[in-house]
């Protein structure tokens, strides 16, 4: 069978699976944003509690492997009575896991904003809420969007686990052809390309566009 | 079935579990060791005099760096024998491990050589040290420090990528978890286990990758003690 038949009778399968793995992309992607502006913020609280929790969540998410976490949320959740279905359970563990990674890179964020920007704001007689909100978030996206982007790189390679969760996304359709035609090379070959074409041509692109913009929003042009 | 923690249960898969643990600990230490050697191949392939060789090189880095680990595991477990190559799975998780954790280690040797000042290149060309001098006792000294926190942590994360082995069949950790809650169709024990082991390594070592970098930020006097 050459590969054009392969593509030809295969391809359509692979591309379904690629759509799966585009949502679970985006959706682990947005919780985990919303993940570590939360802990990474709390991370930074003159509150021992509130940095206790943070402290906890990120040294245990960071601590254990992505793919203990994502087994467990999938199959000792239900002991506990809560069933998730394997795509929702695939993102919620991406997005805890990847989220802490990504509080930590806020918290070195925020920690990088010169300190004069946050005495002018007191100074100003800003409230703290308005301090955080208006002066130091948006200073720290130019800082933070490089690791960011590093950390969606390596997210977009973390959803192939979900397959092992029984997600039907390009690495389960993958794994699926390869045990009905063990044409091993066409379907991983195949696989691997499609991940690397979307990491480099659509995602990497996509995070450089977001740090010229965060850049130009605070006025620093980056070329 | 039962509900709740089972402690009996516990204790019955804990001696098989340790022994996994060790299994996974030489699976981490071995891609590791493998992974400090390819990387340092990778980083030579992107330095040599021919333009085109180094591109090709660093296209293949950027090959392995943007594509699952998984998908690299299936692909050389599968393919291999294909090409009449039958290796073990133990063999073929290590050779993969090794790949995909080289060329991020390339990465971090060429950040460390990167971070030794160019000053240094042109003083020991005024000295006429010759290159291998150069880098033997001027320039390597000063960028090991440098390489160390990511040395450091990607041997904390191929721990934590071991997981993966079990994949195709490697007898790590995980895979004995998974193995014992199949059999005897429990798997609260089994996985929780597993996330404790993994923390009660990987913090520790987290910690110590942390001192280190600090101990060398000090020893740079980048920060005061």
């Amino acid at each position: 069978m050459t590969y054009l038949e392969f593509l030809n009778e295969h391809g359509i399968t692979l591309l379904l699976g690629t759509v799966t793995t585009v949502k679970v992309l985006v959706c682990s992607m947005i919780l985990y944003v919303i993940i570590s502006m939360i802990f990474g913020l709390m991370r930074l609280s003159k509150n021992p509690a509130i940095q206790g929790i943070a402290t906890v969540y990120i040294e245990f998410f960071r601590g254990t492997s992505l793919l203990v976490q994502l087994f467990w949320a999938y199959y000792v959740l239900p002991f506990f009575g809560i069933s998730l279905e394997a795509f929702t359970a695939g993102v919620v563990a991406l997005g805890l896991n990847f989220g802490a990674y990504g509080a930590e890179i806020v918290r070195a964020g925020i920690l990088a904003v010169p300190k004069g920007q946050w005495e002018a704001a007191h100074s100003l007689n800003f409230t703290p809420a308005k301090r955080i909100k208006r002066i130091i978030i948006p200073q720290i996206f130019p800082i933070i969007l490089p690791p960011a982007a590093n950390l969606t790189v390596e997210l977009l390679k973390a959803t192939a686990l979900v397959a092992l969760v029984t997600v039907v996304d390009l690495t389960f359709e993958a794994k699926q052809i390869n045990s009905i035609t063990w044409l091993s090379a066409q379907c991983f070959g195949t696989a691997l390309l499609i991940y690397y074409i979307m990491a480099r041509f659509a995602l990497v692109p996509f995070l450089r566009w977001l740090e010229v913009l965060a850049a130009r929003k605070v006025g620093k042009e980056k070329i | 079935m039962e509900m709740g923690w089972r402690w009996d249960f516990t204790y019955e898969i804990l001696p098989q579990m340790a022994i996994a643990t060790l299994n996974t600990i030489l699976a981490a230490g071995v891609g590791y060791a493998i992974a400090l050697i390819v990387g340092l191949f990778f980083l030579l392939g992107q330095r040599t005099p021919s333009k085109i060789f180094n591109w090709i090189n660093r296209e293949i880095v950027e090959f392995i760096r943007s594509t699952p680990l998984l998908i690299q595991l299936f692909f050389v477990y599968f393919v291999l024998p294909q090409f009449g190559i039958t290796l073990s799975a133990w063999l073929c998780g290590m050779i993969t491990i090794g790949l995909h954790f080289g060329t991020y280690m390339s990465e971090v040797y060429r950040g460390a050589l990167e971070g030794v000042s160019k000053t240094q290149w042109e003083a020991c060309r005024a000295l006429n040290f010759s290159t291998i001098y150069t880098y033997r006792r001027i320039v390597l000294p000063q960028a090991f420090p440098i390489a160390i926190p990511g040395m450091g942590n990607y041997l904390v994360g191929i721990f934590k990528d071991t997981p993966l082995l079990s994949t195709i069949g490697v007898a790590e950790l995980f895979h004995a978890a998974t193995a014992v809650g199949g059999y005897n169709y429990r798997y609260l024990e089994p996985y929780t286990l597993v996330g404790i082991i993994f923390l009660t390594l990987s913090i520790p070592a987290a910690m110590w990758v942390r001192k280190l970098e600090r101990d060398v930020n000090i020893s740079q006097g980048k920060i005061k003690k």
